[in-house]
């Protein structure tokens, strides 16, 4: 703690001329036709019949341990891909990321399934981000009182197809964030659900920040971005446009957006 | 949050300050950091692996129980589906095209029933493994863990199904008059082999279907071929029987046809070892073993390359 004081900041991550390509198959250009996917598979050499998706194109930063930093953007900017990457999760076409330990994606979506009861995907949403059974069953109660399922009678025990869409977006918020992470990313619209839910996500992501050494926040919203963020990165087709401290990047890019 | 970065640089280069000058893989050599999403070695994933038991076996069950939680009677068709199937083949093969040839009555009932169970373990984990990784792209690049166990998880799955298809299984072999002996002691091993050898298989399918999910399409014919020629419904030595020898031995000493063979061997009372290729039981550990080892090896060696799709 007392080496962050000094001017010797310690580096969590490290993006060295980032670039990620997406492959997407059957959404070539040309003829569609069965004889042309044919003859593509015939002809051997350059991929043929994959279309090629530069997503995030050399970028390149040095984050420190104790920022919040805020990745905005618009639309199919490479922001989620970006998060991605530093992760570990999508493999970079060229250049490298470096990072202190293993950092996490908040969210446990995919691991669950609907036609489980809420119980049973909270601890395989658990197991799903590397906790252990102990861990699991330490921390259960705690999941389900976050989550206020069962404030309308005991629907922990039912399956998860039958929540309501808010209830459900509750439920696996309240499962990824019952994680404690060291390089935490967050991306947008995480606090769902009704007034009262927001407001107490909004304070678990305020705890796992403090927790955290560095946090990533993908968000739309600038109001958020400026609550919570001390240092915005600002991507824009894949590049890195601007790299700064909050204020300064969010003026810039409210005069770029129009606001 | 400490204000003390306020006075980064406002440039697009890197803000690195104190460490100016460094190149970033100097930089993070510096500190410690390690490359995001690298392969680690093959005894840390074999560790990484271990650790994360307790999910594969969590995802392989919640996988079994979200199959059939959809219908009215639920878990129960666990135990009715093999039965169904079974039904359908002794129907085609059995009565219309007798198929039975050779064997009496009481024999060749539980020696379909255990060829299509024992089959179909297989059959199924190979497409479960084809689109192991393809198919959950989601979870891919949303979490950490080591993406064999996918594979291994779904590997799983099907011999869970297979221990519920193993409650009609012994009902049939007990109504046609078989009763349980010593011999029955022989349904474990064979089962753990032909579930690394399963395993294996599916490690290898899964890193086939990531790169290519066009196997999901085409392996449904190489299985059918695959059963056809395995004798699942027909005894090779008797069919095959003044066809030249080879290619009975061929098609014996296939693994499929092996655990099968071993299957029926130990629950059939006149199923004997003449039915069954020499040194069998040195066949069927051979096998599991080189798809074991050679699946996860071969699964290991794309392991960052999973998330891309």
């Amino acid at each position: 703690m007392a080496e962050q004081q000094q001017d010797a900041r310690v580096p969590t991550v490290v993006a060295d001329d980032l670039h990620i390509v997406y492959r997407v198959n059957g959404a070539k250009t040309g003829k569609g036709s069965a004889t042309a996917a044919l003859s593509r598979i015939l002809k051997r050499g350059e991929e043929r019949g994959v279309r090629k998706v530069h997503a995030v194109r050399g970028v390149s930063f040095v984050a420190y341990r104790g920022e919040a930093i805020g990745l905005i953007g618009s639309n199919g900017s490479g922001k989620s891909t970006l998060l991605r990457a530093i992760a570990g999760l999508l493999p970079a076409e060229q250049g490298k990321v470096y990072t202190d330990g293993q950092p996490s994606l908040l969210g446990v979506n995919a691991a669950l399934m609907n036609d489980l009861t809420g119980e049973r995907n909270v601890i395989l949403g658990g197991l799903a981000m590397g906790m252990s059974r102990e861990e699991i069953k330490e921390r259960y109660q705690d999941i389900v009182d976050f989550s206020g399922i069962n404030e309308k009678g005991d629907f922990i025990t039912l399956p998860m197809r039958t929540y309501s869409s808010g209830m459900a977006a509750r439920l696996r918020f309240s499962i990824a964030a019952a994680k404690d992470h060291d390089v935490l990313m967050i991306d947008e619209a995480l606090a769902t659900g009704d007034r009262k839910f927001q407001k107490r996500s909004e304070d678990r992501i305020r705890e796992l920040r403090k927790e955290a050494g560095t946090v990533f926040l993908v968000s739309h919203n600038n109001k958020s971005i400026r609550d919570t963020c001390n240092r915005v990165l600002w991507l824009e087709r894949g590049e890195l446009r601007m790299d700064g401290p909050t204020d300064e990047v969010l003026k810039e890019y409210e005069k770029f957006t129009g606001k | 949050m400490s204000e003390t970065t306020h006075d980064a640089t406002v440039a697009v280069t890197p803000p690195a300050a104190p460490d100016e000058g460094l190149t970033a893989r100097e930089l993070a050599a510096k500190h410690g950091l390690t490359v995001s999403g690298a392969r680690p070695s093959l005894v840390e994933y074999v560790r990484q692996l271990w650790d994360r038991r307790h999910f594969i076996l969590a995802f392989s069950r919640a996988k079994l129980t979200a199959q059939y939680s959809q219908a009215k009677l639920g878990q129960l068709w666990q135990v009715a589906t093999p039965l169904l199937n079974a039904a359908v083949y002794f129907f085609i093969f059995g009565l219309l095209l007798e198929a039975d040839r050779g064997l009496p009555r009481e024999v060749y009932i539980p020696f379909l029933v255990t060829g299509v169970f024992v089959f179909t373990f297989t059959q199924s984990s190979v497409m479960a493994g084809v689109r192991a990784i393809s198919g959950n792209l989601g979870l891919v690049r949303a979490l950490h863990f080591p993406r064999a166990s996918l594979p291994i998880s779904f590997a799983l799955q099907q011999l869970q199904q297979l221990l519920f298809s193993m409650i009609v299984l012994f009902a049939v072999t007990i109504g046609f008059g078989h009763y349980p002996d010593l011999s029955w002691l022989l349904i474990v091993p064979v089962l753990v082999l032909q579930f690394c050898f399963n395993t294996g298989l599916a490690l290898i399918m899964a890193r086939a279907g990531a790169k290519t999910p066009d196997l999901a399409q085409l392996m449904p014919f190489v299985m059918r071929t695959w059963m056809y020629a395995s004798g699942v419904m027909f005894s090779i030595p008797i069919f095959l029987a003044d066809k030249p020898a080879w290619i009975a031995n061929l098609l014996q000493w296939n693994p499929a046809a092996i655990y099968m063979d071993l299957m029926r061997f130990a629950l059939i009372d006149d199923y004997g070892a003449k039915f069954l290729p020499d040194h069998v039981w040195a066949a069927a550990g051979a096998w599991a073993v080189l798809f074991a080892v050679g699946g996860f090896v071969y699964f290991w060696k794309a392991e960052e390359r999973y998330g891309r799709g």
